[in-house]
């Protein structure tokens, strides 16, 4: 909402400091987002008399004259002039040597002392559209007002004006409007406010209007509510007679100071009761009127109209639409028809001011996919019991600005005339709201401030509050206690911390879990992303988005390791070779449910060096295989500590106990530049389980006894089966297997390789002697006959042989 | 030129504390010393074993003494401290070693600096006997609206810009509706209501979705911290007390704050924190608008209807309820001027967050 400080002075009678408005409206609920000045660029304009006009001395020049000024210094000054309206004795707009006139479409002149036709000009008489305010002057502007030469222009003519555009939250209609926000400032500079006079209506006489029930005859208009479920007030009036022209220049100022550009006098009229009072209006020509008749009635289908915009719109039955004898001539509460509209020669004008149901004007407004300055008020709430005093309003203005004649009183059709609701107000609520007792006379002041009738009920402690009109948010006691707390200022309230009670919830575990997830990964030397969900493409499984910001933005994802990828990527576009970054997101995929499945997953990427290159070494190797499973197994850890991780083809899947495949570890491919080293992904889902604490195991009291076994593997035995079968054959003696090496040279039986393993066997109670721990080794190696997996280099028994390098 | 009389033993008294100090001195300062002290150009007590040729003859032997004996003890000292240096300089490169080369690195690993705002904000409410609650990313109408107390056909419903899912509405209980990415993390405050009773106090981290196109100051998805209080007693003071409290421990202990009214339709008394701008302490600076106030969260009592949309009873109960962006907040706390950032994986901006962040400042 744009509000016109000018036009709040108007109100409240007293001068206003804008920086001190913008604080008090703040602390009221209706911050002031931008305060925007108008036409201070003026000030150094003062007022001067044209004391004489003469000829140029140069005959050839002869569109300029030169005039003596007196500006206020004292010595007259000559100034050329080359409008044709400069006239000896009148005042005119004067800009002195040195100042700055804003211009109009040129840009802002610098006004210096300057030779024209060889005579020295000190200084610019000024037009209107080199002063910023209008393109459509001939000549100087001559002031009509009287003022002393020198007199700053700014402090006789109130042009200069500060926009205040202040954000309106959804619940407050009525501050969509100058009168709203002039009530808010009234309290809070405890002053009276009051509508601002018409200049040259203080003699009119605007006959009250004359109540009717659905249907009533007006100046010779038929005027009709047939939906009175979608219009449930409609007051009209006619009048004759009328000449459309240009607003006063006050009445265009104001407009204008508000954002709103000045038309004619009629429309204007209607704009500026839109302004000051929240209450939309619309102006018919009769004489284009069929009938003559005015119906607020629902829309039929296959009826059409053109707006004022120019654009035929189709309406439907569940809007709301005004009709005359002939069809539709405007979209209730949204935008007028063309066909009716005001013209320039339009003789007799019918002003409708009415009430609309809120929910049927922004079906209705969605439907046809505009909003207008009438629907977004209709929409949050128009004060209905208000009405006759706008449509007054209303008339009191175009009667004074068109010169025309009212037909006879207004005819205000209200089927079925209701109040405002009576709320009761407990002061025990109050206080357990807010923390704070209130006296019942605070309480009160603070109702009545906002326009409500208060009726204590002492019998039972309440107050029976009549909230006004304008206030259509206010609807329950939490509501007055809202206003009650406003009022007071919320920054009376004492901040002392005061007794609580701890909630009985523990952290959600999928919380704690991602916490450690995040610790850990961070610990690994890993970068946390957050990429949003959005991505381009999805597969059947994929959730779209039905109406995504772009096309880039359709489906959300089903893996988070595409976006890491991405994000790979970005960074080798930097120039950055060495890359590990993880994520810890949510991914979404259709499920047999109507919600679909949503899962908390960890992803992480690798590519580069496994470790920051140093002096002492040769470039450290980049991440393979090794360092991605290493990565994983830690990862899975993390997320999802009872899953473990089994090979997959060239690729490793994360099983859970229950044979689920929870995660996916692999090579990556991506769109990567020559020098990039290869790329590494994981992505494992988030167990949210609580996570078991960890097993203490008693630490060994006797000693181990180490052995190292080289062993000749054919083709398709795995380490892994090896590592199975000595520990089911070394049960229970056998206590660690680790993999020492892994060699493959000609030497070695074709087929084969060689991989030494190392064996930890300890007993719990005794120190083992090397007999047992032979006889067990015999057995180890009897049962990995069977799977052709021999001792390298013989099948006898030997202690400590040494594994291949 | 000394004196033998008092003046010039008193001149030599003084250079004795140099003589304690060389066992304190590198190989450079010794030097330096050195040639102050013994230099044959101008050292001091060599001039001063110079000048004892020019004193009369009865004051010669005894000023002569002194000086030969002053410089004996400082070279025997300078001799000693060279020698301890040397054994010290031998035992460091004993290997050939230069210990002022790098050592050893590893990649640094961070936190996302969203993801530290996240957890130290949680950690103070943590301190504030809240506990933490999660809630899904895909919510229904009910939930993330209705349930609020957003009234059904009004403009309220446009403070938020719904992504909505391609998908038929869903009949859950207690309500469905249509499946929408959340706009707020509120309908978790449904959640954990309709879940347990009161006294309820969690705070409610999580990502929240609107239509908003991405530029250097929006995204359309964006952490939201969540927090709710309901219980017996629970008023606008004690709403007051803790988002101040937290605003003192999140910022500065001396922070100002103000609370504005605002409008949310799930809370009524409904208000806006600020704090004192933290850059130019409410001096007013372009970064907040020349307000000197930041715009911190959005909070308020519970209002009646969510709760009784949850069953707890309003005339029993009351409660507030806060929300706030850490991403924001994370821009403010980190000067960064640009949001995507945050969005982004370069390496170069995340290593800025890892574990030497604080004393590289």
């Amino acid at each position: 909402m744009n509000v016109s400080l000018r036009w709040l002075e108007a109100f409240l009678r007293r001068p206003l400091d804008s920086q001190d408005v913008v604080e008090k409206l703040a602390m009221l609920g209706a911050p002031v987002d931008m305060v925007q000045p108008l036409h201070l660029d003026l000030s150094p304009i003062v007022v001067a008399r044209v004391l004489d006009v003469a000829a140029h001395p140069n005959p050839k020049m002869t569109r300029v004259r030169m005039t003596l000024v007196d500006d206020g210094s004292g010595e007259p000054v000559a100034v050329a002039c080359g409008a044709a309206n400069v006239t000896a004795g009148k005042l005119y707009p004067f800009a002195r040597v040195g100042t700055r006139v804003p211009g109009g479409k040129k840009g802002p002149v610098e006004i210096g002392a300057r030779s024209i036709g060889g005579v020295t000009s000190h200084g610019m008489l000024c037009s209107l559209d080199e002063l910023g305010l209008g393109s459509d002057s001939d000549g100087i502007w001559e002031l009509a007002v009287d003022a002393a030469p020198g007199t700053p222009l700014l402090d006789i003519i109130p042009l200069a004006d500060e926009r205040l555009v202040v954000d309106v939250t959804p619940n407050r209609a009525d501050l969509l409007c100058h009168k709203g926000i002039a009530r808010e400032l009234s309290y809070a500079y405890a002053t009276p406010f009051r509508l601002p006079p018409i200049p040259g209506a203080e003699r009119l006489d605007v006959p009250p209007a004359r109540r009717a029930g659905a249907e009533a005859t007006v100046g010779g208009v038929r005027v009709a509510i047939e939906d009175t479920g979608g219009c449930p007030r409609f007051l009209g009036a006619v009048i004759r007679g009328v000449t459309v022209a240009p607003s006063p220049d006050w009445l265009r100022r104001r407009l204008e100071a508000a954002g709103v550009r000045a038309i004619s006098n009629v429309v204007d009229a209607t704009n500026y009761v839109l302004l000051e009072l929240n209450q939309p209006m619309h102006a018919y020509d009769v004489s284009r009127l069929r009938g003559p008749g005015i119906v607020a009635r629902r829309g039929r289908a296959g009826e059409r109209v053109v707006t004022l915009d120019g654009t035929q719109r189709a309406v439907d039955e569940e809007m709301v639409v005004i009709a005359d004898a002939g069809g539709v001539i405007g979209v209730a509460g949204v935008m007028g028809g063309a066909e009716s509209e005001v013209r320039s020669d339009t003789r007799d004008v019918f002003l409708e001011c009415a009430s609309f149901a809120p929910a049927r004007i922004r079906r209705a407004r969605r439907a046809l996919g505009m909003s207008t300055e009438a629907s977004y008020r209709f929409e949050r709430g128009v004060d209905r019991w208000a009405a006759a005093d706008a449509l007054r309003r209303g008339l009191e203005l175009l009667l004074t600005l068109t010169g025309g004649t009212l037909a006879e009183a207004p005819v205000d059709l209200w089927p079925a005339p209701s109040h405002p609701p009576r709320i009761f107000l407990r002061l025990s609520r109050v206080a357990q709201v807010l923390g704070v007792e209130l006296s019942q006379h605070a309480v009160e002041k603070y109702l009545v401030a906002i326009g409500a009738t208060v009726v204590a009920k002492p019998e039972d402690g309440r107050l029976a509050v009549d909230v006004p009109g304008w206030r259509p948010d206010l609807v329950t006691e939490i509501d007055l206690v809202e206003e009650v707390a406003r009022l007071h200022g919320y920054d009376a309230f004492p901040t002392e911390l005061r007794p609580f009670r701890v909630g009985a919830l523990a952290d959600a575990p999928a919380h704690v879990a991602a916490g450690m997830v995040r610790s850990g990964l961070a610990g690994l030397g890993l970068l946390e992303v957050s990429t949003l969900p959005f991505v381009r493409e999805g597969s059947n499984a994929s959730v779209r988005v039905e109406n995504p910001l772009s096309a880039e933005d359709a489906f959300l994802r089903e893996r988070l390791l595409p976006g890491l990828v991405r994000e790979a990527e970005r960074n080798w576009a930097a120039r950055t070779r060495d890359v590990r970054l993880f994520e810890i997101g949510t991914v979404f995929a259709r499920g047999g449910a109507e919600r679909p499945a949503e899962t908390t997953h960890v992803a992480a990427v690798l590519t580069g060096a496994v470790e920051p290159p140093h002096w002492s070494a040769a470039t450290p190797a980049d991440s393979d295989v090794w360092e991605l499973k290493g990565v994983a197994e830690r990862l899975v850890a993390l997320a999802y500590p009872s899953a473990s991780i089994q090979v997959e083809g060239a690729a490793f899947v994360a099983r859970a106990a229950d044979g689920r495949i929870v995660g996916w570890a692999g090579p990556l491919s991506a769109d990567a530049p020559p020098w990039a080293a290869p790329l590494f992904g994981v992505e494992v889902a988030l167990d949210p389980a609580p996570r078991q604490a960890p097993q203490y195991h008693a630490l060994p009291t006797t000693p181990s006894s180490d052995r190292v076994l080289a062993l000749l593997l054919p083709a398709g035995a795995t380490a892994a089966s090896v590592i199975a079968a000595l520990r089911r054959a070394g049960a229970p003696l056998l206590e660690t297997v680790d993999v020492v090496s892994d060699y493959r040279g000609a030497d070695l039986p074709a087929g084969t390789r060689s991989v030494a393993f190392r064996l930890q066997f300890r007993a719990a109670d005794r120190t083992l002697a090397a007999g047992e721990v032979d006889a067990v080794e015999v057995r180890l190696l009897a049962a990995l006959q069977d799977m052709g997996i021999r001792r390298r280099g013989g099948t006898a028994a030997a202690t400590g042989s040494s594994g291949e390098a | 030129m000394p004196q033998a009389d008092s003046t010039g033993f008193a001149d030599l008294d003084a250079l004795l504390p140099r003589l304690g100090a060389l066992g304190a001195l590198d190989a450079a300062a010794l030097e330096e010393a050195h040639v102050a002290l013994l230099g044959r150009k101008a050292g001091v007590l060599m001039l001063a074993a110079r000048s004892v040729a020019t004193l009369p003859l009865e004051q010669r032997k005894a000023y002569g003494a002194a000086v030969n004996a002053l410089k004996r003890r400082f070279e025997d000292a300078f001799a000693a401290r060279r020698d301890a240096l040397d054994v010290e300089h031998r035992r460091r490169t004993a290997a050939g070693l230069d210990l002022t080369m790098p050592g050893r690195g590893r990649w640094i690993g961070a936190v996302h600096p969203v993801s530290r705002v996240v957890d130290e904000i949680l950690g103070i409410f943590r301190e504030l006997g809240f506990s933490v609650a999660l809630g899904p990313e895909v919510e229904t109408e009910w939930y993330n609206f209705l349930a609020l107390n957003f009234p059904p056909d009004h403009p309220a419903m446009e403070m938020h810009d719904t992504l909505y899912l391609d998908l038929p509405p869903s009949g859950e209980a207690p309500g469905g509706g249509e499946l929408l990415l959340r706009t707020h993390t509120s309908p978790v405050q449904i959640r954990t209501l309709l879940a347990s009773r009161p006294p309820v106090r969690v705070v409610m981290p999580g990502m929240v979705y609107r239509k908003d196109p991405f530029d250097a100051s929006h995204a359309p998805g964006f952490a939201q911290i969540e927090g709710l209080a309901v219980d017996q007693g629970i008023s606008f003071v004690d709403l007051k007390a803790t988002l101040a409290h937290f605003a003192r421990r999140f910022f500065a202990s001396t922070t100002r704050v103000r609370f504005r009214p605002s409008f949310f339709p799930f809370t009524e008394p409904s208000a806006e924190m600020d704090v004192e701008c933290q850059l130019c302490h409410g001096a007013g600076c372009a970064a907040c608008k020349h307000t000197g106030w930041m715009e911190i969260m959005g909070c308020g009592m519970v209002h009646p209807n969510v709760l009784a949309n949850c069953d707890v009873d309003p005339e029993r109960y009351t409660g507030f309820a806060f929300g706030m962006g850490p991403h924001r907040i994370a821009m403010q706390r980190y000067g960064l001027c640009d949001i995507r950032l945050l969005y982004e994986g370069d390496v170069r901006f995340l290593r800025q967050f890892g574990p030497a962040a604080g004393s590289a400042r």
